[in-house]
């Protein structure tokens, strides 16, 4: 019972750092940008090839497939994004669509539709066992390599957020950006730092997720849902909220297939419906923003 | 009145030049070979169409004085579309013969226009038993899981597999596998503890294998298709499931020949049943996997590569029976009780199943000149598939 609401926390925590990107850009910048599994599938691929064709060692991928995101994102905020910044969402999504196609042809054309392999370093692989029977709780080294990362990353995000300098200005750029910019903020520079930074949290998701979730073209579409419900459980004014919320579909997912593996795949949905019904704006919404 | 005759002309010359195609056309046998290309099931298709490839290159691409033109189209392993292009196939290109179909759902769309058409449809790798039930037009050259399955429900009680648990995916061949295995076992004394089914598009089978690791059985059946089968394997080891004295059995899929390098030396003992293996000791093989590997940058030829190389026999061998002049019905009764010697081994077509009959091997992977093999060590000669059997 323990090592499912371990394999459940793993999992959401993954859900989180796949999704939290989406919920900056989305909620903060107030774009829907559906591309954001694209780029996490560039970070996932950025390690895998990293791994099999150079032999570079996991831990130095990670931070690469960040970079590379994070670069391809501030690249594509610059020339593509920005543009489209005050047009009306249906065209956002519409474009943030179509970019998300494209990648999927693309790498389906370089790199090819197998289901990508990676092979984790040795101490990352066994597993710990603690306790007996019912109570034993078993953690898989990566899973909890996993829940690390993330955990240290939420506490970086919401420390940048609330305590910087650099986090006040992103609220007040997206409160008002005009106001903003009279006050001397530099709003597409706030933009575009923001907006770099999901997307290459979005890539270390994908890197990270690589392992557990696998590596291929489809990934940004077969995912596409699992963001989305994370962000829209979640609410999308906070880092706390989308946390929570992916904690809670990660646990409520593992646990459904364990316990009822017949109607396993859709408790996420039904949980969505439910928390959705009873409060339409997601779980954590800040109150006088816009949301 | 200068432009009606101007019309009139037009008409007539597009007529005669489309007379004309239809003249040119009658020396082109079209196989119109539907694969998914794309998408999750793209192995399937890039080992069939390499392996048809490879079978029109070794043998020529004319036939019975017809020459042979093959039209690949890319399903991405939606029924729907499989159906829409078969329809195309048939009406606006005409073609022969239509073949592939990379999964069940996508040969079952396309029964009904084999039927309705009369064209022969070469089924080279779905393999739900029930699919040539589904038009009389279907013939097929892969494999049935009810036939993979039960080999390895014979072979798992005498080998001290008594208590089993099946994961297999949800939809059609994982319910045949799932269900044949099942009675072949109960029937050999053996016990199934729990029978579990994961949704096609799983992202994590951690709660799957932690359910069957709660359950303790002796061993536990896979089948998810081919492509998902390294994700199962991979997990079942980070899990410590072979350690906790769980063994993994099932049919072929789970160690596909693809995929099994990248699997890692975890795969090393597992044993399943299945009709073909790249390591299979036979001089037709030995050639077969060499010519395959040369042609498609060293790449290995696995279950379904077999079957697109069968199915293209099997419709070149029509063709010569029929001296080219037949249609789909002359060229479907030259594709019944067809026998000859595959890659795998000797096959039959049955010619009132039209379904295939083939030997199954029991095989374990193995390293041999340090690549993982599935290693064969026991053979079931000339199964039929069980689910026609009733």
């Amino acid at each position: 019972m323990l090592t499912i609401l371990f394999d459940g926390i793993a999992y959401g925590m993954l859900l989180f750092i796949l999704a939290v990107g989406l919920a900056v850009t989305m909620g903060l910048m107030n774009f829907v940008n559906l591309a954001h599994g694209a780029f996490a599938m560039v970070g996932g691929y950025v390690t895998v090839l990293l791994m099999q064709r150079l032999n570079v060692p996991f831990l130095v991928c990670l931070p690469i497939a960040f970079l590379t995101s994070a670069v391809l994102g501030a690249i594509l905020e610059r020339t593509l994004y920005r543009p489209l910044y005050k047009r009306p969402h249906l065209d956002q999504v519409m474009f943030s669509i179509g970019l998300t196609f494209m990648a999927v042809a693309a790498v389906d054309y370089f790199v090819g539709s197998t289901q990508q392999i990676v092979q984790l370093p040795e101490w990352l692989k066994g597993r710990t066992e603690i306790g007996e029977g019912a109570w034993m709780l078993g953690m898989g080294h990566y899973r909890l390599f996993n829940i690390a990362v993330c955990a240290a990353l939420t506490i970086a995000l919401q420390h940048i957020l609330t305590k910087t300098r650099f986090g006040s200005r992103l609220r007040a750029s997206v409160d008002d950006q005009r106001v903003a910019a009279g006050l001397g903020i530099n709003v597409n520079v706030v933009f575009l730092a923001t907006f770099a930074v999901g997307s290459g949290l979005a890539g270390l998701g994908g890197a990270l997720g690589a392992d557990v979730l696998g590596m291929d073209p489809t990934f940004p579409l077969k995912f596409m849902i699992y963001f989305l419900i994370v962000v829209a459980v979640g609410g999308t004014s906070s880092i706390t909220g989308p946390l929570l919320a992916a904690l809670l579909l990660g646990i409520a997912d593992v646990a459904g297939k364990y316990y009822i593996p017949k109607l396993g795949a859709f408790i996420v949905y039904s949980l969505m419906i439910i928390i959705l019904v009873w409060r339409p704006q997601g779980l954590f919404v800040r109150k006088g923003g816009k949301a | 009145m200068n432009k009606r005759h101007f019309l009139r002309a037009t008409a007539l010359a597009s007529l005669a030049i489309a007379g004309s195609t239809v003249f040119a056309q009658d020396n082109i046998f079209k196989i119109g070979l539907i694969l998914p290309m794309t998408g999750q099931q793209a192995t399937t298709g890039r080992q069939i169409e390499a392996a048809a490839k490879l079978y029109m290159a070794q043998n020529g691409d004319t036939v019975a004085g017809k020459k042979i033109q093959l039209i690949i189209k890319d399903d991405t392993s939606i029924p729907d579309v499989t159906k829409r292009m078969a329809q195309e196939l048939i009406v606006n290109d005409k073609v022969n013969v239509l073949a592939g179909f990379g999964i069940t759902p996508s040969a079952l769309a396309t029964a009904p226009l084999a039927t309705q058409s009369k064209t022969p449809q070469v089924v080279m790798a779905a393999a739900t038993s029930s699919i040539t039930e589904a038009s009389p037009y279907i013939v097929r050259t892969s494999f049935t899981l009810p036939q993979a399955a039960v080999a390895i429900a014979d072979w798992a009680p005498k080998n001290g597999i008594k208590k089993v648990v099946t994961l297999v995916s949800d939809y059609g061949p994982g319910l045949d596998a799932e269900k044949f295995f099942k009675d072949r076992l109960t029937f050999n004394g053996g016990t199934i503890v729990d029978s579990l089914r994961v949704p096609m598009r799983n992202p994590d089978f951690a709660p799957f294998l932690q359910k069957v690791r709660d359950l303790k059985p002796d061993a536990l059946f896979v089948f998810v298709p081919s492509g998902a089968g390294a994700a199962v394997m991979k997990q079942f080891l980070e899990r410590g499931m072979d350690k906790a004295g769980i063994k993994l059995i099932g049919p072929g899929d789970i160690t596909d020949d693809d995929q099994l390098n990248d699997m890692g030396d975890g795969a090393l003992g597992v044993v399943t049943s299945h009709h073909y293996s790249a390591a299979h000791p036979s001089a037709v093989n030995k050639k077969f996997v060499e010519a395959f590997k040369k042609a498609n940058n060293n790449l290995r030829p696995n279950f379904m590569a077999v079957g697109g190389y069968d199915g293209m026999r099997v419709i070149y061998e029509a063709l010569k029976a029929t001296k080219g002049q037949g249609g789909g019905d002359a060229l479907l009764a030259a594709m019944k009780g067809q026998i000859f010697e595959s890659p795998r081994g000797p096959i039959f077509i049955d010619a009132q199943t039209r379904d295939i009959v083939q030997n199954i091997y029991l095989r374990k992977v193995e390293k041999k000149d340090g690549q993982l093999y599935n290693v064969e060590f026991d053979v079931i000669k000339d199964v039929k598939d069980p689910g026609k059997a009733r």
